[in-house]
């Protein structure tokens, strides 16, 4: 295939490198910056959040600067921000920089485009490739002139050297810099300061904007192969359920149809095999389309068909209101409640949710001399090879996974099932296979954020503040697509807005129960948080409340002084994002200026809620980045909810492309209205209920906060994260509101199921 | 026989009657700017014109669109120019861009009836194509923007 043209080894140094061909031109300088020593990567002592690639960088020998970039666009714009690192370290011209999209492959680092964490965990690693080749840039052009390069700059898009008045273009230097053996150490490269950037803390345009708008852009659902084949594949309606039956004559008779196929049905555990199931194949998406609808297909019921998600809510709210395993503990909680003063308690609930996102799982693939080439909108293009290589045997450096444009992804993506679907029918049949799922598949077989049930009560002080704080929860855990025996949430749901309640509380215990999975659950952006936050900003409000008390103020004297909480010291087991608590501690302080940004912006005090009219406030980090959020409502006499305005203040550390940042916030402002006000996902008989946008609604224009504005704290800490941290603080602040509207408190999601009047 | 002209090319198709215009646009035409998003007329991501009209081309079967006339995103102006394309542009709307196709068709169909539309009119014309990413404060924006309307 040529295209294993494009598959980088691992070099370091400089060199020219044909094999980089699709890329570079021959006499271009390849930057290769190894961030991280392979023996540390061997011996396995690096922490995966500071895993470092290699990230390349080249120069034309026109000066167009080639930036490789290896995260997935799914429109966070990571595509413009981590190039545009690199381009300001360089001090290239924007316009004279080409993105070039990395295919999947490990020697790039971790590419999984998830966990808010590409800027966090590769805004170093840009910054370096940039600094390097403007490094070896200076010197090469010193080297030419015969001058010192201490007083060699380069800038855009030329080295100067100002005592003689002499310019080099980047191209040139780069041919000249093509020379050397070796890129210098890293205590030689100068770094910018703050004051001398020029994309980093700007608002830079994303790359695709002009292909976006003029409908040019490439997603994976237009990815396109020569004899291509398209498919459609219907699957067990039960998760384990296998097929009995199958009847494809009217099928096979549909204009259009050229053949029907089985996949073989996944055995557990799931991971991100293709589920199985039976593949109606035609020369174009509709009629393939047709023909399944026309196959005579029955299923054995499966070991999941006792899943009904009101039965497993009956039992997690069971679960949760008997002791379970402590998985934060100070002081003495229960000693507290024995002395049997004033106390207050709640239940809530979260359903489970799909991803939706706008483009449904699609890919190509081609399957050729025991290979396979995928085009695939996927977050996680490493995982693609894996899972390909696993469904056809082969391994997984003869998968060749392209990574197209996502429409949306929210972390369905990450789950490669529907690319293998496609190299395991590009094997059967001999060429290029597009598999297209429809709206109806996409939420059939999701990977979905998991139902939760929380409970907490607290005891309070004749002041109306918790002399004891206890935290229950139970949801189906993530891991059980890994492994079906695991049967409670592990350290990572604890992690997300759990364990880590920033509150100054004598005695807390938080705990967690188990909770059986029948489906396949996953991770939809900001994941665990959304069920977390809510119970937990819910609960502090109705405590705000019960104490006569505001709610900011109330916060606020929760939170206590300013600190940062050892977890460690503490003995609680604290995710953390992956990340030290030295790098990422949870800084109290952090959290209370944002609270009193938001509260400032959105004229909190000035504000009196009135019936049919209020405001809710709710704070959580996530992420490691600290939200403070403040929503405006209108409840109208017939109960229908409109939302005028949103107000966030964040602290994500540095900000690279604040327009980027705001666009996240603007677009989670949304997508936690939709949670909050209307999604939900049931089962029953181990059948998902919903099909498509009228059963499974998802926020429109109309339905909107209609203004989002987005306060972004200046912070010189390291960078934290954007794509997700908005979305969990929406639920609990809306439901706020709505309380201090209506008098009505929503403890269950979504609100659409409560008689607001 | 199906007579169609699309982006201004006179066209003819012999296949199914009953094909929606979306999977003709993209996998004959391969004119692939129409996306799908959920095949029944739900999220507006496939919208087009048809005789001026914003279609979800979806669902409108390729006999219904006999003899008539189709514009699509790569149709809607010469050089990507159309005023609401670079006030998209301008107000940096897009996140993951899926959508945005569709938007634009419908806001240009928006337009067409609304020259100066308020929150209302956008609101009712805009309220049957999705954006999952959640860029409908900038579309609005945007709108107003490109008729010249006060935001």
């Amino acid at each position: 295939m040529t295209t294993t043209q494009n598959r980088v080894e691992n070099v370091s140094g400089v060199s020219r490198r044909d094999f980089l061909g699709t890329i570079f031109s021959a006499g271009a300088l390849i930057l290769s910056a190894p961030l991280l020593p392979s023996d540390a990567e061997a011996a396995g002592t690096v922490d995966s959040a500071a895993f470092h690639p290699s990230v390349y960088l080249g120069i034309e020998p026109d000066g167009t600067v080639i930036i490789v970039t290896h995260r997935s666009e799914m429109g966070t714009g990571i595509r413009t921000a981590l190039p545009s690192v690199a381009a300001d370290e360089l001090d290239a011209m924007w316009s004279r920089v080409k993105i070039q999209q990395a295919i999947g492959d490990k020697k790039y680092g971790n590419q999984n485009t998830d966990g808010s964490c590409s800027i966090r965990d590769f805004y170093q690693a840009f910054r370096e490739a940039g600094a390097t080749a403007r490094y070896m840039l200076e010197q090469a052009a010193a080297k030419q002139w015969g001058v010192d390069a201490a007083d060699c700059r380069a800038r855009n898009h030329e080295v100067v050297h100002a005592k003689s008045n002499r310019k080099m273009d980047y191209g040139q230097a780069a041919v000249l810099a093509a020379k050397e053996k070796a890129t210098p150490p890293k205590e030689r490269l100068r770094y910018k300061t703050p004051q001398e950037y020029r994309y980093i803390g700007k608002d830079v345009p994303i790359t695709d904007l002009e292909d976006i708008t003029t409908g040019r852009a490439v997603f994976g659902m237009d990815s396109h192969r020569p004899g291509m084949v398209f498919a459609s594949i219907e699957r067990s309606p039960v998760l384990g359920g296998q097929l009995k039956s199958l009847d494809d004559k009217d099928a096979r008779g549909v204009k259009g149809v050229t053949d029907v196929v089985t996949i073989d049905a996944a055995k557990p555990p799931y991971g991100f095999q293709a589920l199985g199931g039976v593949a109606v194949i035609a020369d174009n998406t509709w009629a393939a389309m047709q023909g399944r609808k026309k196959l005579k297909v029955q299923w054995t019921p499966g070991e999941h068909a006792i899943f009904t998600s009101d039965t497993a809510r009956k039992s997690m709210f069971e679960t949760v209101h008997a002791p379970q395993k402590a998985v934060r503990n100070i002081g003495n909680v229960d000693a507290e409640f024995a002395k049997g003063g004033r106390t207050f308690e709640a239940d809530y609930y979260v359903p489970m949710l799909s991803h939706v996102s706008m483009e449904p799982p699609v890919a190509v693939a081609e399957y050729r001399n025991g290979k396979v080439e995928c085009w695939a909108p996927t977050q996680n293009p490493q995982a693609v090879q894996d899972t390909v290589a696993q469904a056809v045997g082969c391994k997984p450096e003869e998968v060749i996974c392209n990574v197209p444009l996502l429409g949306g992804g929210f972390g369905r993506k990450s789950k490669p099932d529907y690319v293998a679907e496609a190299a395991i029918l590009s094997k059967k049949l001999g060429k290029p296979v597009k598999v297209v799922w429809s709206r109806e598949d996409d939420i059939h077989w999701d990977y979905y954020q998991a139902n939760g049930a929380m409970y907490l009560k607290a005891a309070l002080n004749e002041k109306g503040v918790p002399s004891a704080w206890l935290q229950r929860s139970a949801y189906p855990p993530i891991f059980f697509i890994f492994d079906p025996t695991v049967k409670q949430a592990g350290m990572i749901e604890m992690g997300l807005g759990w364990v880590d309640l920033p509150f100054a509380l004598a005695n807390h215990r938080a705990e967690n129960g188990p909770a059986e999975a029948h489906v396949r659950y996953g991770w939809l952006r900001s994941v665990t948080n959304i069920a977390n936050a809510f119970a937990t900003c819910s609960f502090t409000d109705e405590l705000a409340h019960q104490a006569k008390r505001d709610p900011i103020e109330y916060y606020l004297e929760l939170l206590g002084p300013d600190r940062t909480i050892n977890f460690k010291k503490e003995g609680t087991e604290n995710f953390n994002y992956g990340r030290s608590e030295e790098d990422f501690p949870l800084d109290t302080a952090r959290y209370r200026r944002v609270v009193q940004l938001v509260a400032e912006r959105s004229g909190w005090g000035k504000h009196k809620s009135t019936k049919g009219h209020a405001w809710g406030f709710a704070a959580h980090r996530s992420f490691l980045t600290y939200v403070a959020a403040v929503v405006e409502i209108e409840v109208d006499d017939k109960g229908r909810v409109r939302i005028p305005r949103v107000d966030y203040a964040i602290d994500a550390g540095r900000v690279i492309n604040p327009d980027r940042v705001k666009n996240q916030f603007e677009g989670a402002a949304v997508f936690g209205t939709s949670i909050a006000m209307m999604g939900e996902i049931t089962a029953v008989d181990g059948r998902i209920q919903q099909s498509n946008f009228h059963n499974y609604p998802v926020a429109r224009i109309n339905e909107a906060p209609v203004m989002t504005n987005v306060h972004i704290a200046p912070s010189e800490a390291l960078p934290a994260g954007a794509g997700e941290p908005g979305v969990p603080p929406i639920a609990p602040a809306i439901c706020n509101a709505i309380f201090a509207a209506t008098g009505k408190r929503v403890r269950e999601l979504p609100v659409k199921k409560t008689k607001l009047v | 026989m199906i007579n169609v002209k699309v982006n201004g090319s006179q066209r003819q198709f012999d296949g199914d009657p009953d094909m929606p215009l979306l999977w003709y646009l993209r996998d004959l035409l391969q004119l692939t700017g129409t996306k799908f998003g959920c095949g029944i007329g739900l999220c507006g991501s496939c919208t087009v014109h048809v005789g001026g009209t914003a279609t979800r081309s979806c669902s409108t079967l390729m006999k219904d669109v006999a003899g008539k006339e189709v514009v699509t995103i790569e149709g809607l102006s010469a050089n990507g120019d159309h005023a609401l394309q670079k006030a998209w542009r301008e107000f940096n709307v897009p996140q993951c861009g899926y959508c945005q196709a569709g938007q634009i068709m419908q806001a240009a169909a928006l337009l067409k009836d609304h020259p100066k539309p308020g929150d209302h009119e956008i609101d009712e014309v805009m309220q049957g194509n999705l954006c999952r990413c959640g860029t409908y404060q900038r579309i609005r924006a945007a709108i107003k923007s490109a008729a010249g309307v006060k935001a």
